[in-house]
């Protein structure tokens, strides 16, 4: 770590440590001695495995955020979620369509929204999270595809939230939708995939498999290249 | 923010900027590609490899008496954590037809081909289902689709990247499934990016003569795992889940055939058997054995532990000899130091710039070349920038992106990273990054022909774990194929291996053979493997654990 003088206090679940003070929340921990189990992914923001809450002194307010890219504050007050219970539906990808009924079935609880906003202020990708459960309940499948596409699944929100939805699990039937009723589909890509059915490259790939390595070299050296 | 003492550098970059633009636009190549002796010659002087410590000879097992780089080397000669005795195999705690070690792309891709087919899968990871090096990527995943690129073309260009050392015959079905996994992945709720004209969006990456980088903004991995991952879930039935469980050690029966695994519960410390009539090894790569002290861009569990237990049973491996540096691994600011700027930025355009605001690199070189050039340009020529802790890198110039490709674009197609840097006040919009080479990928692995088949009968191997796809050298977006071609593969004909075949006494005699082995070779070592888990506890914390005991890294 950085500058060794520079240090702050902070209370891991409520027990005092001295870290440095440049530390994430996730560097703290392992620097304080923690060796994580559970509560550690990708360690890039990327997993959603650190959700974490903590409290800053002198403030009422509850905040949220990932362990491994939120930095320490003075005398922070935080606890590491472990794990977030979270109920996950059952459906047969092929058998459901993309629209409001969908949502109705597997997430009725959407609609039990009561559009406090507690899951945006929880989300630390800054998401707008009740705009896409907004969405869902319209059945704006696109929506909430677009406003979930970048959620860690840390499940932030759906702790905070009094109606007791669980926001990313319908992200993610959202996107899964989209990707395969709505998205508009590549004619290049079914035009490829019959073309090698048809088996119209074995020639070349039987030529470039028994190619010896001069060759090869000289093929591949020689290749041009799109701009 | 960038401290002062940076601006001086800064400003050049800005000052040259123009003028590389407009070379960019034009049809010349904005840095001229090197050679093959020009490759090789900033390899052998710069790539980690190639340092004489990097490597070690190998004393034991199938691969004994080759180079193997040392640290992988370390954890084979390494005693097993467990003693075969304290087991009794004939009442297995659980009975499977495909044990699946590892919940990432790999092992996801392989138990939803394999249910397919009729198998009951379970699945042993060692964090939760989808923590793993497939949840991060971001850049892309390669598929040739475009009528100027046809899948042969990709074979070309993926040979070469890996110095021709690739096995052709998994270079083939690699490339040839690229679109059939495109779809495949549509199918199953991907959201690939795509243009006005509803055309796949295509983008260059380091190696490639084509444009056929698909993406999902540069949440790749993410989109890709999730879907993967759910879908997963709609099956409890057919695929057992059991996280935070990972495998130690493989069992095979009395003829030598993979029969299942131990299977170790991090949290309460107990010991499971698991009896499969096949298993498929996709436990990843190995960034977190920390090779020649890199920072890493992989996640918390790559320990390279696939290897060793597969090792064990007599598994050789293949190119264990060569690691993958990325390009740009985040130095500054500090808290993300390793921490991977995708490849993607390079293939819209972004360029590497040295101190004095000149490209020195054609900015696409296969990432064992641009990253030698790196530390070239830093360590030889002087030409990097320092961090006040000391680190050392080359900027990457991330505003021109969006001269070239229009305002907003770095917003709509790299949320991850402009998110990354702003956190720390870097708009990478209209500042450059920071950036060294970090610790990747794996490239070589257990060996594996076309079927997935590693040399001991019953046992499957997919993804970073395996070797031969990719020669020396992967480029980039060819391991999110890799992962779901092979995967898929492996679930194919993991699920038809089990039709006929049948298992004799399980057994984990193989285990005392490696010790005894071990021992006649004259290796004394406390070390423990598989790892499982880096340790990050600082030394003053341990000495002060006075009734801790170690097991590895583990205590
Ligand atoms: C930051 C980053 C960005 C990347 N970007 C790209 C990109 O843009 N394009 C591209 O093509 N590739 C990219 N890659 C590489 C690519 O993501 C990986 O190589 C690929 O996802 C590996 O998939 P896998 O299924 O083989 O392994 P993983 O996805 O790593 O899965 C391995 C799983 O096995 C588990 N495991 C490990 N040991 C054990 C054990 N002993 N028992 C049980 N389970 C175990 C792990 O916990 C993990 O869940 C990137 C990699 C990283 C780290
Ligand atoms: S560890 Fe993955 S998001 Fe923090």
């Amino acid at each position: 770590m950085a500058n060794k003088e520079n240090f702050v206090n902070v209370f891991i679940m409520g027990k005092g440590y001295k870290v440095p003070a440049e530390a994430t929340i996730m560097g703290a921990m392992e620097y304080a001695g923690y060796q994580i189990k559970r509560g550690a992914g990708c360690r890039e923001g990327f997993c959603g495995a650190c959700a974490t809450v903590y409290r800053l002194p002198g403030d009422y307010k509850i905040y949220t955020g990932l362990a491994c890219t939120t930095m320490v504050e003075k005398d922070m007050w935080l606890s590491q979620l472990p794990a977030i219970p979270a109920h996950k539906s059952i459906y047969d990808i092929n058998k459901i369509e993309p629209n409001v009924a969908t949502i109705q079935k597997l997430y009725p609880e959407v609609f039990r929204c009561v559009a406090c906003n507690s899951c945006t202020k929880a989300c630390p990708q800054d998401l707008e999270v009740m705009d896409y459960i907004q969405a869902a309940k319209r059945g704006d499948i696109e929506a909430v595809m677009d406003l979930s596409f970048d959620c860690l699944c840390c499940g932030l929100c759906a702790i905070r939230c009094p109606a007791e939805i669980v926001q990313f699990n319908v992200g993610i039937l959202a996107k899964r939708l989209y990707g395969k009723y709505l998205a508009p589909k590549s004619k290049e890509l079914n035009i490829r995939i019959k073309e090698i059915k048809k088996n119209i490259y074995d020639k070349e790939y039987n030529d470039l498999m028994t190619a010896n390595k001069e060759d090869l070299e000289k093929q591949y050296y020689a290749r041009d290249m799109e701009k | 923010m960038y401290p002062d003492y940076m601006s001086k550098s800064l400003n050049k970059v800005i000052q040259t900027r123009n003028k590389r633009f407009e070379l960019a636009k034009s049809e010349k190549p904005v840095f001229p590609p090197m050679s093959a002796k020009e490759r090789d010659e900033v390899l052998n002087k710069f790539h980690p490899d190639y340092k004489k410590e990097s490597r070690r000879k190998i004393n034991i097992g199938p691969n004994k008496g080759e180079m193997l780089t040392t640290e992988v080397a370390d954890i084979l000669e390494s005693h097993s954590r467990i003693k075969p005795e304290s087991f009794d195999l004939s009442k297995p705690d659980y009975e499977t037809d495909i044990l699946i070690i590892g919940g990432g792309g790999g092992g996801s891709a392989a138990a939803i081909t394999a249910i397919k087919n009729g198998a009951k899968c379970l699945i042993s990871t060692k964090l939760r289902l989808g923590d793993a090096n497939s949840m991060m990527s971001q850049g892309g995943m390669q598929a040739a689709i475009t009528k100027q690129d046809p899948p042969t073309r990709h074979y070309l260009d993926v040979i070469g990247g890996g110095h021709f050392d690739n096995k052709p015959e998994l270079v083939r079905p690699l490339t040839e499934e690229g679109p059939e996994v495109a779809n495949w992945l549509e199918e199953l709720g991907v959201v690939w990016d795509k243009l006005d004209d509803t055309s796949l969006q295509v983008l260059h990456g380091g190696g490639t003569s084509r444009k056929r980088m698909l993406s999902s903004r540069d949440y790749t991995g993410a989109i890709i795992m999730r879907t993967l991952m759910d879908e997963v879930r709609n099956h409890p039935n057919k695929i057992n889940v059991l996280e935070f469980m990972p495998t130690v050690e493989l069992i095979l029966d009395e003829q030598g055939k993979c029969a299942g695994g131990v299977l170790y519960n991090l949290e309460t410390e107990e010991y499971f058997t698991v009896r499969a009539k096949a298993t498929i090894i996709t436990t990843g790569g190995y960034g977190r054995l920390h090779i020649r002290g890199f920072d890493t861009t992989n996640h918390y569990g790559a320990t390279g532990d696939g290897l060793v237990i597969a090792y064990r049973t007599g598994g050789k491996l293949l190119y264990m000899d060569s690691v993958q540096y990325h390009p740009t691994g985040s130095v500054f600011p500090e808290q993300i130091a390793g921490f991977l700027i995708t490849e993607k930025i390079r293939g819209a355009g972004g360029q590497p710039i040295n101190k004095d605001g000149e490209l020195f690199v054609f900015p696409r070189e296969p990432r064992d070349v641009e990253s030698s050039a790196f530390i070239r340009e830093c360590l030889e020529r002087k030409n990097g920038i320092k961090t006040p802790q000391g680190r050392v890198g080359v900027w990457l110039d991330s505003p021109l992106i969006e001269m070239l490709q229009g305002e907003g674009y770095i917003k709509k197609q790299f949320p991850a990273m402009l998110r990354q840097f702003i956190r720390y006040d870097i708009d990478i919009t209209k500042e450059p990054m920071l950036v060294f080479p970090s610790l990747h990928y794996q490239n070589g692995g257990i060996e594996i022909n076309e079927k997935c088949e590693s040399n001991i009968p019953g046992l499957y191997v997919a993804g970073e774990a395996s070797g031969g796809v990719h020669g020396r050298n992967r480029l980039m977006g060819n391991s999110v194929l890799d992962y779901n071609v092979f995967g898929r593969r492996a679930g194919k004909y993991a699920s038809t291996y089990i039709k006929s075949v049948k298992l004799s006494k399980l057994s984990l005699d193989h285990i005392n053979r490696y010790e005894k082995e071990l021992k006649s070779a004259g290796i004394r070592t406390d070390r423990i493997s598989p790892v499982l888990l880096p340790s990050y506890t600082p030394e003053d914390v341990r000495k002060r654990q006075l009734t801790a005991k170690y097991e590895g890294t583990l205590r």
